[in-house]
């Protein structure tokens, strides 16, 4: 494709414009145009949730989505959520519960959790190990990371 | 890099009747949330014609309406939407319940139902409970100066693994589902290796109206046992009206296990498959029948 379509769109709180190829997928985007590299690519078809984004406050894998779809929207990366307080408790409950070794799949666990525990104020393991079905992780084996959540929402209760 | 094809133009339009016109002047391939069509780009399973064509901005074609005695879903619904909808977990439940079997949170929130019906995989989740619930799909196309829209049914709709009776210059625009009648029970049970993050090895849908120990109105569908989700006719017509014993259940069982020719694949042989269909059967029938 010769021609780049041009967008813009709300990239954590601040306008961006883009000139995107229309086959190309929002993590192309945010990693290789925009430079945004904390959204990771795992394996680029889905399954692995290394990608995870926000889209108008949903979660969505960024390798699935094409870039194109972006425009006009609110798009949250793991950078736009370093001075948010849910994801700092995250991000604390993470490291103090052991649950990030590599870190691959941190980024991606950590706005996914976020979204649990928005909808749910103190959900219970079950449902936490099924709100990160679609997030993979090879290091830890998940019993850490279903902690470092709980830990997270009884933190926000007290 | 993608095979971009002959991909030359890109169009977001917000009104139904640009997005048919669009499709009128030809060779465009429409993307809902991508799911499907962005993997299958990158395999080369998918090649793009000269236009993309997102219909996701056009506000017509989302939305679950009851209107009379049908519920109206729009193709642009997610799987999401239809999890979160009072009027599918109530009226339509096996549709909810295969939602809830769908991939992960992320997927769901894009996947769109026109998405799943349209790319017609004979795994696709939600085709089998639209089957058992005798589902129509609603196309428009513009036709001189207007819309003209035409209705079928689902299962005429599905041709074969990823073909459909949809015209190029035809848009899916929503699910039509008659709202089932008092006493109706059905069930959803799909069959993967991992929980929900799977295709379907196999997924059955088994619904009917229960009056008494008997079923009336049986459908019993299967997914990924042949080209397209099909209705397995035999077993039905072994279930219809009779008393539900265990006798006429294993019998269902049987004739479902004959029915069905499943292929083999990296998933599972069709040996397997058709033991599992047998299973299935009785275990999900036993549940409509007795639970
Ligand atoms: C990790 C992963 C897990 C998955 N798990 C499941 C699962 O558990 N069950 C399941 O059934 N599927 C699953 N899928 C497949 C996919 O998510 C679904 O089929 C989804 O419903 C497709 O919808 P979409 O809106 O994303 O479709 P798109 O990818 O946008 O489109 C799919 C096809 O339909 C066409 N199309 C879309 N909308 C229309 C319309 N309104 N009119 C005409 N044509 C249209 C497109 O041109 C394309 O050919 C999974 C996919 C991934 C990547
Ligand atoms: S990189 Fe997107 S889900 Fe794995
Ligand atoms: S910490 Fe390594 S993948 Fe999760």
């Amino acid at each position: 494709m010769s021609r780049s379509v041009e967008i813009e769109f709300r990239l954590n709180g601040v306008v961006r414009r883009a000139a995107v190829r229309a086959d190309m997928s929002a993590l192309a985007m945010l990693r290789d145009v925009l430079g945004l590299t904390g959204t990771k690519y795992g394996c680029g078809e889905g399954e692995c949730g290394a990608c995870t984004i926000l889209v108008d406050g949903a979660s969505l894998n960024a390798c699935l989505l094409f870039a194109v779809d972006c425009d006009g929207r609110e798009v949250t990366t793991i950078e736009g959520l370093a001075n948010d307080p849910a994801a700092q408790r995250l991000q604390r409950a993470f490291a103090e519960h052991g649950a990030v070794q590599c870190g691959f799949c941190t980024p991606g666990m950590v706005l996914q959790a976020g979204r649990i525990l928005a909808r749910a104020g103190q959900p219970d393991r079950a449902t936490i190990q099924r709100g990160l079905e679609g997030n993979l992780c090879r290091c830890t084996g998940y019993k850490k990371i279903i902690d470092a959540v709980e830990a997270a929402a009884k933190e926000r209760a007290a | 890099m993608p095979d971009a094809g002959a991909l030359e133009r890109y169009a977001a339009p917000r009104a139904l009747a640009e997005a048919l016109e669009l499709l009128r002047d030809g060779d465009a391939t429409i993307v809902a949330g991508g799911t499907d069509l962005m993997p299958q780009s990158h395999s080369g399973k998918a090649r793009f014609g000269s236009l993309l064509l997102n219909i996701r901005r056009i506000a017509e074609l989302g939305g679950i309406a009851l209107e009379g005695d049908t519920v109206r879903i729009g193709a642009l619904t997610s799987i999401s939407a239809l999890l979160a909808s009072p009027l599918v977990r109530e009226r339509l439940s096996i549709l909810a319940q295969a939602a809830d079997q769908f991939a992960s949170e992320q997927v769901r929130n894009a996947a769109t139902i026109g998405g799943n019906v349209c790319n017609a995989s004979p795994a696709g989740d939600t085709l089998v409970p639209l089957i058992v619930l005798d589902a129509a799909v609603e196309l428009a196309a513009k036709a001189g100066g207007g819309i003209e829209t035409r209705t079928l049914p689902l299962q005429d709709f599905l041709t074969g693994p990823g073909r459909t009776q949809r015209r190029p210059h035809e848009l899916m625009t929503a699910v039509r589902v008659p709202l089932p009648p008092a006493g109706f029970v059905a069930r959803f049970y799909k069959h993967g290796t991992r929980p929900a993050l799977d295709i379907s090895t196999i997924s059955l849908g088994i619904g009917g109206v229960r009056r008494g120990d008997r079923l009336e109105r049986v459908r019993v569908a299967f997914g990924a046992v042949a080209p397209t989700p099909i209705r397995a006719r035999a077993a039905e017509a072994l279930i219809e009206g009779r008393a539900l014993d265990a006798a006429a259940i294993e019998a269902a069982a049987e004739a479902a296990h004959d029915e069905v020719r499943p292929i083999s694949d990296v998933r599972a042989s069709d040996w397997y498959r058709q033991e599992l269909v047998r299973n299935m059967t009785r275990r999900v029938l036993a549940h409509v029948a007795f639970g």
